[in-house]
């Protein structure tokens, strides 16, 4: 018997090390705050914090929570560097996180252990909600006077007038397609929708709720009669034609992916041969001999506009500020922005890309195109598109599908 | 004065001696002592956790702050049970975990007896170490080499391609496969260790009796080396049931209960449901233990 209970605790243990393993996340859930694509009363009141008002002396240390790609310190590729010169002209020390999804971002900013955040749309509001980020003094932010006027005080960066952070860049996510499989080049989504049945088992998508949107992109055009005005406001039906063409669609599906160098590997190997990517893992899949190529389907797609913000909690404000400064400033914004493949928020950044026509390519100041993007956004009960007489599904029955959907 | 401070001085020098007669006389104030440490970190790190972690399933999550809200319900509970998206992904874990134990006893058995019984020594240690090996790499890096193995054009389709076959390529099939090789070793070094107690001449015996060598195995190997096949499965089949990473690099699209647990906790900040969803392995262990408890297999551990 003495056995039986040694066993049954040495069990107990190890399953309270896998469940914490599992369960690595702060508290809180998405706080649904955020409004559409258009300036919009956002009814809520963030917590009540202040901007700096001076610089002090460089702390030393900043640590970064970012995109892949967004914070290169020279590690992917030697030439690749905008980490090591901040790191000598401010004498702070750069530690860098990188997370596959806003979800993670949110998470991470929570611990209070980060510095500075570079939020998508889907989390800013989140942040600024909880109180995780406080407002940012743009006046000691010199190089935000370059900032593209488009980009400035929008829903997703500013609330009531107030600036919550820095436009760091913006793009669509795009369809990404093997060449020599995927014939003739796609230019509709329907190719992971209703026409991925010739690449089933390999067709790829992103992991992660906010992919429903992409559905809903899609659904807006070929099925106007549903209604759909914003793919990040959807009522019960809406919510329910994007579910189903998801759950179609997961017949086809080889594997989610969210780690992006799972997706440049299972593109490499020929185990994914279309579906949503990154611009840089297109960059990245292509200079890795893959045969890949990109599109921005006719629908529009789902995109980001990203925007830098400071923790409340941290401790390095003024590395922060000056790496806000630093990050934004012509000629690193413009080195992001290739490395990356977007576009870049400074205005004056278009001068200094190595290709000269890159700023045309990612249409920089081109609004019209970027109308076609949604960028990404926090879903919530109070539709975004202003509708009043529904209820929209929030974030957390987006994550409750996207299970359902995966099965 | 003096003679005061000799005293005290000749009592802090005998109070070691004191202390040991103390000991010495109470055997079971030594035990204490000696377990405190570690019965400390039992009860509050393992099962503190795992109490606080219960606890919180029964706790919910207010969805517009995103805070825990303290009053109990058992809404979480409800949704585990009712909801047949967690029940699927529950019966698929369970099915994975017991396929991934039966292949480790398949192929640990016959490894486990040639080691015990039929190696010499020198190739005895040579062959636990070579099974203690791949514990020692990093469990992140196997997984990552059978996700290259089993890509398109990874090993498994190259060495299949000359037979007309292809891999199993991603999903749960290769999620059975890589399970069963990280945790091979923890079936195999069991049964070795029971199979080394057995002593020889029951095989002899058998031998004499006139059994052939399958008898032999069904009749006096298996039954004797069944409690060790046991606390075997209880490893495999345990942490097969925890598992969530191996599933995301070589499963393909599917999911396990781990997964759905960190999409829990993790994606959706849901850390209530997460935890009611961390009960059912727990339950399922149980239940477990129990079915192993009534076939007498824990007596003999």
């Amino acid at each position: 018997m003495i056995g039986t209970k040694m066993v049954a605790l040495g069990a107990a243990g190890l399953l309270a090390l896998a469940a914490c393993g599992g369960s690595s996340g702060g508290s809180g859930d998405s706080t649904p705050t955020a409004t559409g694509n258009e300036a919009a009363p956002q009814g809520f009141t963030p917590p009540d914090l202040k901007a700096l008002d001076k610089l002090g002396t460089p702390e030393g240390e900043l640590n970064v929570v970012a995109w892949a790609g967004y914070a290169e310190d020279g590690s992917t590729d030697p030439a690749v560097d905008w980490v090591t010169p901040f790191e000598k002209a401010t004498g702070c020390q750069v530690n860098v996180k990188t997370a596959p999804t806003s979800d993670d971002m949110v998470n991470l900013m929570k611990t209070g252990q980060y510095d500075v955040v570079s939020a998508s749309g889907d989390a800013s509001l989140r942040l600024i909600a909880s109180g995780d980020v406080e407002p940012v003094n743009t006046d000691l932010v010199p190089n935000y006077a370059d900032v593209f006027d488009g980009l400035k005080m929008k829903p997703w960066n500013s609330v009531n007038g107030v600036a919550y952070g820095i436009p760091h860049g913006r793009g669509a996510n795009l369809l990404m397609y093997n060449t020599d499989v995927v014939k003739p080049a796609p230019t509709s989504w329907s190719v992971v929708f209703d026409q991925a049945s010739p690449y089933q088992g390999k067709v790829t998508a992103y992991d992660s709720p906010i992919y429903i949107a992409d559905a809903a992109v899609y659904l807006m055009k070929t099925k106007p009669d549903l209604g759909i005005k914003n793919p990040y406001a959807l009522d019960d039906k809406q919510f329910t034609a994007a579910v189903d063409l998801l759950k179609a669609q997961n017949a086809n599906i080889g594997e989610y992916w969210s780690d992006y160098t799972k997706e440049i590997q299972a593109f490499k190997n020929g185990d994914s041969v279309v579906g949503t990517t990154w611009q840089i893992i297109l960059n990245l899949a292509a200079a890795d001999k893959a045969k890949v190529a990109a599109v921005l389907p006719s629908e529009g797609a789902t995109g980001w506009s990203d925007t830098w913000m400071v923790a409340t909690k941290s401790q390095h404000k003024t590395c922060a500020y000056k790496w806000l400064d630093h990050i934004i400033s012509p000629k690193v914004n413009a080195e992001v922005a290739e490395w990356f493949g977007e576009a870049p928020s400074n205005s004056k950044s278009c001068a200094e890309t190595v290709d000269k026509t890159f700023c045309d390519t990612y249409h920089a100041d081109d609004e019209a195109y970027f109308d076609q993007v949604w960028y990404w956004n926090t879903p919530i009960a109070q539709c975004l598109d202003g509708r009043t007489d529904v209820t929209c599904k929030d974030y957390g029955d987006w994550t409750t599908a996207w299970q359902e959907i995966k099965g | 004065m003096k003679a005061a401070l000799r005293r005290a001085v000749g009592w802090v020098r005998r109070a070691p001696r004191r202390l040991s007669s103390v000991l010495d006389r109470h055997p079971r104030l030594r035990l204490a002592l000696l377990l405190a440490a570690p019965m400390l970190i039992l009860v509050v790190v393992y099962l503190g956790a795992l109490a606080v972690l219960l606890l919180s399933a029964f706790w919910s999550t207010n969805t517009f702050t995103g805070d825990t809200v303290k009053t109990f319900t058992l809404d979480n509970f409800r949704d585990v049970v009712t909801s047949s998206t967690y029940r699927t992904v529950i019966v698929r874990t369970v099915l994975v975990a017991l396929a991934v134990t039966v292949i480790c006893a398949v192929l640990a058995c016959p490894m486990a007896f040639y080691m015990a019984k039929v190696a010499s020594p020198r190739a005895r240690r040579l062959l636990v170490v070579a099974v203690l090996t791949p514990l020692w790499a990093s469990y992140l890096v196997k997984a990552y080499a059978w996700r290259a193995m089993l890509a398109g054009d990874g090993v498994v389709n190259w060495a299949l391609a000359p037979f007309g076959l292809r891999g199993p390529g991603f999903g749960l099939t290769a999620t059975v496969i890589v399970l069963s090789y990280l945790w091979l070793p923890f079936m195999v070094l069991p049964v070795y260790a029971g199979l080394e107690r057995l002593p020889d001449s029951l095989l002899e015996a058998s031998g004499d009796l006139g059994a052939k060598a399958g008898r032999t195995f069904r009749s006096v190997v298996l039954p004797l080396a069944f409690p060790a096949v046991v606390a075997g499965a209880i490893f495999t089949f345990s942490l097969s049931l925890g598992d969530y990473i191996a599933v995301q690099i070589v499963g393909g699209k599917s999911q396990l209960l781990g997964n759905l647990i960190q999409g829990n906790a993790g994606a959706a900040n849901n850390l209530p449901l997460a935890a009611a969803l961390a009960a059912v392995p727990i339950v399922i262990m149980v239940v477990f233990l129990l079915g192993v408890r009534r076939t007498g297999a824990l007596d003999n551990l």
